[in-house]
């Protein structure tokens, strides 16, 4: 099936892309038919910059289990980062 | 007769007058002939899909596939553009329309063109060829396991794939309808809604439905390829074209 069903949000950092490194502004989160993974479905996530044109993207497709295990290892990392390197969100 | 083709990028106009990119491919023996829109599916204007237009010039017919992100995404990779078209929520519907109207107009424009034209749609091209058929004056009209034409997509789903069962009663012409037993969107269920609207609209329609088989059976990239379902899919479109499109 497609899924259509997307989740965006805004980003700050940057990513390498097909041609080299970018700005990111922004990310798209889906679960829907991979492009190039042998898998009916992926969890898919396009870091991009919009206002660079479409070729502005780091593109993941990744089997779910993959997924949810890198979500956690970021999570992990984020938590153990010594006190004082993370900025508090403003406001 | 020959077999011979080409196929090529063409500039077309779309909706809104706006030039977008298309695809098309066209037998060079001259006879006059019908013409088939194809409608890509939501990973966009790739290799699978110019594959599907070239199939349908080497069975003879006119065939166009409009780039639908060329907007979003002008010159950029199918996939690329597919990713950008998502983040901004879709092809519209009456931007679909108004650019599948200019590929059927150009088909119509071409000197061996017999000015019969029809649509083929796979995926989201499926509810999109059934969406065009309803808007647009047409000959023909293939729906491949397209979702959503009964029902509303749900919450978190872009806004532009509303359901579109109630232009029914508007349909130009007959209907193909190939679908897997196996699918979830569109559901068995959704596929019969749809037969009970067309039939309730005293509209003609094909429907197929294939066992074994889920959703873009069709895919021969894909790990849901199914070949039975696809073949007898394939003699099901040329069996019905053949009729619609033919010189009159």
């Amino acid at each position: 099936m497609c899924t259509y069903q997307t989740t965006t949000l805004g980003m700050e950092g940057s990513g390498k892309g097909a041609d080299g490194w970018f700005p990111v502004t922004d990310a798209t989160v889906y679960f829907d038919h991979p492009v190039h993974a042998r898998a009916e479905h992926t969890l898919n996530i396009d870091l991009i910059n919009p206002s660079r044109g479409a070729g502005a993207r780091v593109a993941m497709e990744l089997d779910p289990l993959s997924a949810r295990a890198l979500a956690e290892a970021i999570l992990q990392t984020l938590e153990t980062v010594p006190p004082g390197l993370i900025a508090a969100a403003p406001g | 007769m020959s077999d011979a083709m080409r196929a090529e990028t063409v500039a077309i106009t779309g909706h809104g007058q706006d030039t977008i990119e298309a695809y098309l491919a066209q037998p060079l023996d001259g006879d006059p002939t019908g013409g088939v829109v194809v409608i890509h599916h939501m990973p966009g204007y790739d290799e699978g899909t110019k594959e599907i237009t070239r199939k349908f010039a080497a069975h003879g017919y006119l065939a166009i596939c409009p780039n639908l992100y060329t907007r979003e995404a002008p010159g950029a990779s199918p996939d690329d553009a597919a990713a950008a078209a998502r983040a901004l929520g879709g092809v519209p519907d009456d931007r679909l329309v108004g650019d599948v109207g200019g590929a059927a107009a150009h088909l119509r424009s071409l000197a061996s063109s017999n000015g019969r034209v029809a649509t083929i749609g796979y995926c989201s091209g499926g509810r999109q060829s059934f969406l065009a058929a309803c808007s647009l004056d047409l000959d023909a009209a293939v729906d491949c396991y397209g979702a959503f034409v009964t029902r509303p997509t749900p919450e978190g789903f872009p806004l532009s794939f509303g359901p579109v069962v109630d232009l029914a009663p508007n349909l130009s012409c007959p209907l193909l309808g190939l679908f897997g037993a196996e699918d979830q969107y569109p559901s068995p269920e959704e596929v019969a809604e749809l037969e009970k609207a067309l039939t309730e609209a005293g509209k003609e329609f094909d429907f197929h439905i294939y066992e074994g088989a889920g959703h873009a059976f069709f895919a021969t990239n894909r790990p849901s390829y199914r070949p039975e379902a696809a073949n007898d899919g394939w003699e099901r479109i040329f069996e019905f074209f053949g009729p619609n499109l033919a010189t009159r």
